[in-house]
């Protein structure tokens, strides 16, 4: 095998980026983008296997990974007894009838002979059902958000710790691998749906569903507070107060001439770093093997060619909705991580520009189809996300330096230079399409 | 007798008058959309961020009048600004074809392909949209608030429920049939508007019979633009103007756009009122045209809102799939690619 010295090289420079970013602003931002470029490379790794291994168009990414954080709340957070107390029970009791109603029909619909008479029962099914459910749940519901609504208000998760729920830390650690499997479900929903779709079709459907799975988390407060947001998950590490309390600690870092505050918050964010390379290890050796096992090539094969793939005997339906659960289970991991990182969920922050492009764009610079490429476009976009504000301000500062201090134009470029983002990462994708259509990893 | 009328009047009210409004805004959307289907054979992501520049232009220009004080008397300054809103928009349009999208033209790239392309057209004409103008809300409505006031219409009819119509839900919708008139008036009677249609119904039919493919995709960036332009405008001042609203417009113009028939003009327009209708009226609270109407002792207790607003991305998806799942072509004929 012989060394490519190129794509070690660009790794190379992304890490030399990011250590430049330690010695010139601050290790904490360097060690941010870090575990932020980790993430996004398990998201681009998703992505990935579903556009670059078989050519699914999903711009739904963004749902997933909301889902992802979800699984972080329902796993790591402790219940709220009273809530289930109260109205729990008959949540749940109207969730169940509402799945009824909806198996009932689809049964209905397959099972039964076409005619009027099976059209005119699903209607009743789907009518009767959906006020039945909405008697039922919206009960439930209005008696577990009137339990301590500024506090808690919804059902919380399963983390049975009771008042020392922050000391079971390793509950979020479960709440990854959920996480993915939320996501797979929600997934198979919606590719039996969809996934007959045609490409344009399949991006418009997936970008609906999105806003959707962010629609339901920001109303439903019952689940998971909705807009009013949980924080303070708990954490698989150390909180830096203990560390900054612990004597051997201080001992440590004092020997070594170091400021405990600081090198707590290091120590903190290296935990987490430690924590997703394993992740990101694990999910790029699974990626690496399946894209050389005869699966893979199976799968590429019927990207480049669906209708010869069909006649050799392959079945296409089935393998597109089998990856597409895959790669969304994926971001649904990288959707936990994430929240776990920030230590909660805010469902307001789920923008699809941010969370479902820009991980596109990731893909698409770094060479779709390769999963190294994916992890490179993942660090660098990220990096660039991160830092192209303060380089904006640096070059604005430069070009309008002969202004005046007050001068109007010169505030407004000042003050709009957080947009410079979105641009710049519209120019990327741009310039990466025309002129390095394969990334800048290509596929072998 | 009265129930009934008072029922008719809440109805029109909250439902009818505000969806006809917002589906003439989405029907403009679609068919911008439809129309960059039909000719470029791509669905084009950036088209929430056009109308988006669209009604930053016009908004800028608005301002700038305002500031003149020119003004239309009851009629909003917009009025006036939305040719150059058009113009502006129809520069970057044309720009952005000359820069970005000829190149896979010529290539022949697939149409997959061309949406990525529009993906990081639409990053950079959010960028530039929020760059120039901020992500904030922006208002820029003035002149008459009401053609007919709630109050007005109880004491012109004596009925105990009002009727508001907004000045901007009256303009949008008069636009919105002049445009529709004017851009089918074009496509059926015009050289260049029959060559358009011949275009996207067979292209190398339509080219070895000489039609020059650049004159087609330019008019229709320009038709684009003025639709764009006309419908970002149009929603910014019956509602507000804000950056990231149009993104999150764009999936409801789609579903219109799907629902009708992609690349079908006459099915965009039905599929923007369509899902408008749905969604207004599923996430509206009943209560009120239910209690006039039915007997006292079945008065309903609740509000009878079968969905909350915010689920009213729900409604248009839902659309979408079942036209999809029964009707893959849309409700009137479409084209795949």
């Amino acid at each position: 095998m012989t060394i490519n010295y190129k794509n070690i090289g660009l790794f190379f420079l992304v890490a030399c980026l990011i250590l430049g970013t330690g010695f010139v602003q601050s290790w904490n931002t360097a060690l941010f983008i870090l575990n932020m470029g980790l993430v996004s490379a398990i998201m681009a790794l998703g992505v990935n296997l579903q556009w670059g291994f078989a050519g699914l168009f999903n711009v739904g990414i963004m749902g997933f990974v909301a889902l992802g954080g979800l699984a972080a709340v329902l796993i790591s957070m402790p219940p709220t007894t009273e809530a289930w107390a109260a109205g729990g029970l008959q949540v749940l009791l109207g969730l169940i009838l509402g799945a009824a109603t909806v198996t009932g029909a689809i049964l209905v619909q397959t099972r039964t002979a076409a005619g009027r008479t099976r059209n005119l029962t699903t209607i009743a099914i789907l009518i009767g059902g959906f006020f039945i459910f909405r008697a039922v749940f919206d009960g439930g519901v209005a008696a577990v958000e009137a339990i301590d609504a500024a506090g808690t208000g919804y059902l919380g998760g399963l983390n049975f710790g009771g008042a020392n729920y922050k000391d079971w830390g390793f509950m979020t650690l479960i709440s990854w691998p959920v996480g993915g499997l939320l996501a797979a479900g929600v997934a198979w929903l919606i590719g039996k749906t969809a996934l007959g779709l045609r490409s344009d079709y399949l991006a418009i459907a997936t970008l609906g569903i999105s806003e959707i799975i962010i629609a339901v988390m920001k109303n439903e407060d019952w689940l998971s507070r909705g807009v009013k947001n949980v924080i303070g998950l708990p954490r698989p590490v150390p909180y830096e107060i203990e560390l900054q309390e612990s004597a051997g600690f201080i001992e440590r870092t004092s020997s070594l001439g170091l400021d405990p505050v600081t090198s707590s918050s290091i120590v903190v964010k290296l935990g987490y770093a430690g924590l997703f390379s394993i992740v990101l290890v694990i999910v790029l050796i699974l990626a690496q093997l399946a894209l050389a096992s005869p699966w893979g090539r199976m799968m590429r094969a019927i990207r480049d060619n669906e209708d010869a793939a069909e006649a050799m005997g392959k079945n296409v339906t089935a393998r597109h909705l089998q990856i597409f659960i895959l790669g969304s289970a994926i971001c649904g991991v990288a959707g936990a991580m994430m929240t776990t990182l920030d230590s909660q969920l805010t469902p307001a922050s789920y923008q699809p520009l941010r969370f479902t492009f820009l991980v596109w764009v990731m893909v698409i610079v770094g060479g779709s189809g390769n999963n190294f490429g994916s992890v490179l476009g993942g660090f660098l976009i990220f990096f660039l996300w991160v830092q192209v504000e303060p380089m904006g301000a640096i070059l604005i500062q430069i070009l309008t330096s002969g202004m005046a201090e007050d001068n109007g134009l010169r505030l407004h470029l000042l003050e709009s230079v957080a947009h410079m983002r979105l641009l710049t990462m519209g120019l990327i994708l741009i310039l990466v399409l025309r002129f390095a259509p394969k990334g800048l990893i290509p596929e072998k | 007798m009265i129930d009934l009328l008072n029922a008719l009047v809440v109805l029109s009210n909250y439902v009818l008058i505000p969806a006809l409004a917002y589906g003439s805004q989405l029907a403009l959307g679609a068919l911008g959309v439809t129309l960059i289907y039909g000719i470029l054979r791509f669905s084009n992501f950036a088209h929430g961020d056009t109308m988006a520049f669209g009604a930053m232009v016009t908004i800028l220009v608005t301002w700038l009048f305002q500031g003149w004080g020119i003004s239309l008397g009851p009629l909003p300054t917009a009025l006036l600004a939305i040719p150059f809103g058009i113009a502006a928009t129809a520069a970057l349009l044309l720009t952005t074809d000359q820069l970005v999208y000829r190149f896979y033209r010529q290539q022949k790239a697939a149409p997959v392909i061309l949406v990525i392309v529009s993906m990081g057209v639409m990053f950079v004409m959010n960028g530039l949209v929020r760059f120039i103008i901020g992500p904030n809300d922006q208002r820029f409505s003035d002149g008459e608030r009401f053609i007919i006031s709630a109050r007005e219409f109880k004491k012109i009819t004596g009925l105990s429920e009002g009727l508001a119509f907004k000045t901007t839900q009256g303009i949008t919708i008069v636009t919105a049939v002049i445009v529709v008139i004017a851009l089918f008036w074009f496509l059926n009677r015009t050289r260049t508007g029959k060559s358009m249609r011949a275009f996207s119904d067979n292209e190398d039919l339509a080219l070895l019979s000489g039609i020059n493919p650049d004159r087609v995709v330019m008019v229709t960036w320009l038709i684009v633009a003025g639709l764009a332009a006309t419908g970002g405008a149009l929603y910014g001042l019956d509602k507000s103007f804000k950056p990231f609203i149009y993104l999150q417009l764009l999936l409801p113009i789609f579903a219109a756009a799907v629902v009708g028939g992609l690349g079908n003009p006459l099915g965009a327009i039905a599929g923007g009122f369509v899902i408008a209708f749905s969604e207004v009226l599923i996430t509206y609270p009943l209560k009120k045209v239910l209690g006039y109407l039915l007997p006292d002792r079945f008065e309903p207790d609740t509000l009878v809102q079968l969905l909350s607003t915010d689920y009213k991305f729900a409604v248009s998806f839902t659309i979408l799939i079942i036209v999809l799942l029964f009707r893959p072509t849309g409700l009137f004929k479409g084209k795949s690619v």
